[in-house]
């Protein structure tokens, strides 16, 4: 294991581009959905309209951001029917692709603390505050309970996700105060400390990934040299451990966690290629498989 | 025992780390909730895209997409930065810089996705964005005697939002004053007068109705739109005034004042006549 460089032994048994696959990928998606947006107001080109909050493609997809909107609707506001079906539209996506698909392949705020990361095992910072990563779920409530109270959307005043985006695309002002504050906030405050442990945007997503289709799986996981390079990476890596180690206690292969964000950047890093993207029916069949297979070496 | 312990510490730490999330996301809340409802007052500059509810309504149901800026065709629109004193991303416009042009098919309330916008406008003469009040009557240059008329003239609904009202200019004696007067039945706040306003501080100004309108208290009742209604004197019937003019003289109240019974007014009809005429004789 090297702490200061995950991926090395990867880079060395796959090759440098095999073993950045899913990232690399990753950011041509997140650079390509902003591209898109910005293709209008810097060239002209209005392929997509809008921003993540609700846009419109080709003038005729329209897509809701379903959080914003649940806001908007605990707010009091009878919610038109183009936003409802941007919405369903959106929601059925990340059912399909997993809920923090936003928060690794789309969200812009996402190249911001992954560069906090990468800064902070780089300088081989090891302090980090103490903080719940359920506190997430405490903010996304307090969103909708402000919503509730207050008739307005009271947490998209401050809300650093939609700022940034909005702000790429419409302006950003003082916004870059907000997401510098963000960035140092997680390089040296706490460690993945806003999309980890704060960020509501990403416990709302993720309550969508709880019921969906495509997940990681440790599918070879027998074949785990603990070298802990998928853990140095992992923007969760506490989701890791059931898939990857329990096999004995009956557990699936495939992380069920809804705070895995399938970024698959755990993939990449892996020189023994344990993990793979699956349909999270992977684990009704191969346990036993595994563990029949592993009988059979063991004997 | 050992075991009970430990379990009780852990619901110790449990309950203590509960509390200490709860408080710590109250607090934050706290600040948020208070910064948000501190972001209700819009400042009176700032005007919101035509179809746009009450101030509250409006910030619970615009989820700051955008979508009304891109489609506005004159840019008019624009979403609000964190550190300007609009709730942050919500779409407005400032009168004296980019007015709304007023456009018939209303491309802004048609792109909202949410009907934070309502999608019920469909005439734009029907909007109602705020209602434009001629504040400074000190150095309004219609007030002042001259003929600037700008407001009057770049108005969208002229003569039914903006009229001119001759008053006698109490100043030179002799002339007319044109005062340019909203109609708030008319006027949708576009913000075109205020834009166009030759000083170099607009006197005529687009406010929101809060500020720019007065409100009858609700069990103020106006004597004479019930007497209307009624089709009668509710009280006691007024006793016809009468005057104790001179001989063959009668008042007109519509505005000729005192004047010579049956005659249509005391002047000649060739103002030549009046100007030429000898002092001390009548025509």
């Amino acid at each position: 294991m090297s702490p200061l460089h995950p991926g090395r032994e990867a880079v060395l048994a796959k090759g440098w581009w095999r073993a950045h696959k899913w990232l690399l990928l990753r950011r041509t998606s997140q650079f390509g959905i902003l591209a898109l947006f910005l293709a209008g107001p810097w060239f002209g080109w209005w392929i997509v309209k809008g921003n993540l909050a609700s846009s419109l493609t080709l003038d005729v997809l329209p897509l809701t951001d379903p959080y914003v909107l649940l806001q908007s609707f605990l707010a009091g506001h009878a919610v038109a029917a183009t936003a409802i079906l941007g919405a369903a539209i959106v929601t059925v996506f990340y059912l399909l692709v997993g809920g923090r698909v936003y928060c690794s392949w789309v969200c812009p705020l996402n190249l911001v603390t992954d560069a906090a990361a990468w800064l902070r095992r780089r300088l081989n910072i090891k302090g980090s505050a103490r903080m719940s990563r359920q506190t997430r779920y405490w903010v996304l409530g307090l969103t909708f309970l402000l919503a509730l109270l207050t008739g307005t959307l009271a947490w998209e005043m401050v809300n650093p996700v939609s700022m940034f985006h909005r702000g790429l695309i419409f302006g950003l002002g003082f916004a870059w105060a907000i997401i510098l504050g963000v960035f140092l906030f997680d390089l040296f405050v706490l460690r993945q400390g806003w999309c980890g442990h704060v960020c509501p945007v990403g416990a709302f997503y993720g309550l969508l990934t709880v019921p969906s289709l495509v997940r990681v799986s440790a599918a070879q996981r027998e074949k785990c040299d603990d070298c802990m390079d998928c853990f140095a990476v992992c923007p969760e890596p506490q989701v890791i451990r059931p898939a990857l180690k329990g096999a004995e206690q009956g557990i699936g292969p495939v992380i069920r966690s809804p705070q895995c964000t399938n970024c698959g950047r755990c993939i990449d890093v892996c020189a023994l290629d344990v993990f793979r993207f699956a349909t999270r029916f992977h684990s009704a069949t191969k346990p036993h498989i595994r563990v029949a297979q592993n009988k059979e070496v063991s004997s | 025992m050992a075991r009970a312990s430990a379990r009780k510490l852990s619901r110790r730490r449990f309950l203590v780390d509960t509390a200490r999330t709860a408080s710590g996301v109250a607090l934050f809340g706290l600040g948020v909730g208070l910064y948000a409802k501190r972001s209700e007052s819009l400042p009176a500059t700032a005007i919101r895209p035509p179809g746009a509810g009450a101030e509250g309504d409006f910030l619970g149901a615009c989820i700051r997409c955008g979508l009304c800026v891109r489609d506005c065709p004159y840019d008019t629109l624009k979403l609000a930065l964190p550190e300007e004193p609009v709730a942050t991303g919500t779409p407005f416009f400032e009168a004296r810089k980019i007015p709304c042009e007023m456009c018939e098919d209303i491309p802004c309330v048609k792109a909202c996705p949410t009907g934070a916008l309502d999608k019920n406008l469909t005439d734009i003469d029907q909007a109602r964005m705020g209602l434009a009040v001629l504040i400074d009557q000190e150095n309004c240059l219609n007030f002042l005697g001259l003929r600037c008329d700008v407001c009057y003239r770049v108005c969208p609904l002229i003569d039914k939002a903006i009229t001119l009202e001759p008053r006698h200019n109490v100043r030179s004696g002799m002339h007319a004053l044109f005062i340019p007067v909203v109609h708030s039945e008319a006027c949708t706040g576009c913000g075109k007068c205020e834009h166009a306003c030759v000083l170099d501080q607009a006197a005529i100004k687009v406010l929101p109705d809060r500020l720019a309108k007065g409100e009858l208290g609700r069990h103020y009742r106006v004597g004479w739109k019930e007497k209307q209604r009624a089709g009668g004197s509710l009280v006691t019937p007024d006793v016809e005034h009468r005057y104790n003019l001179p001989e063959g003289m009668e008042y007109d109240y519509e505005g000729q004042g005192l004047k010579r019974k049956g005659a249509d007014t005391p002047f000649p009809d060739n103002p030549l006549d009046s100007l030429n005429r000898k002092s001390g004789g009548r025509p």
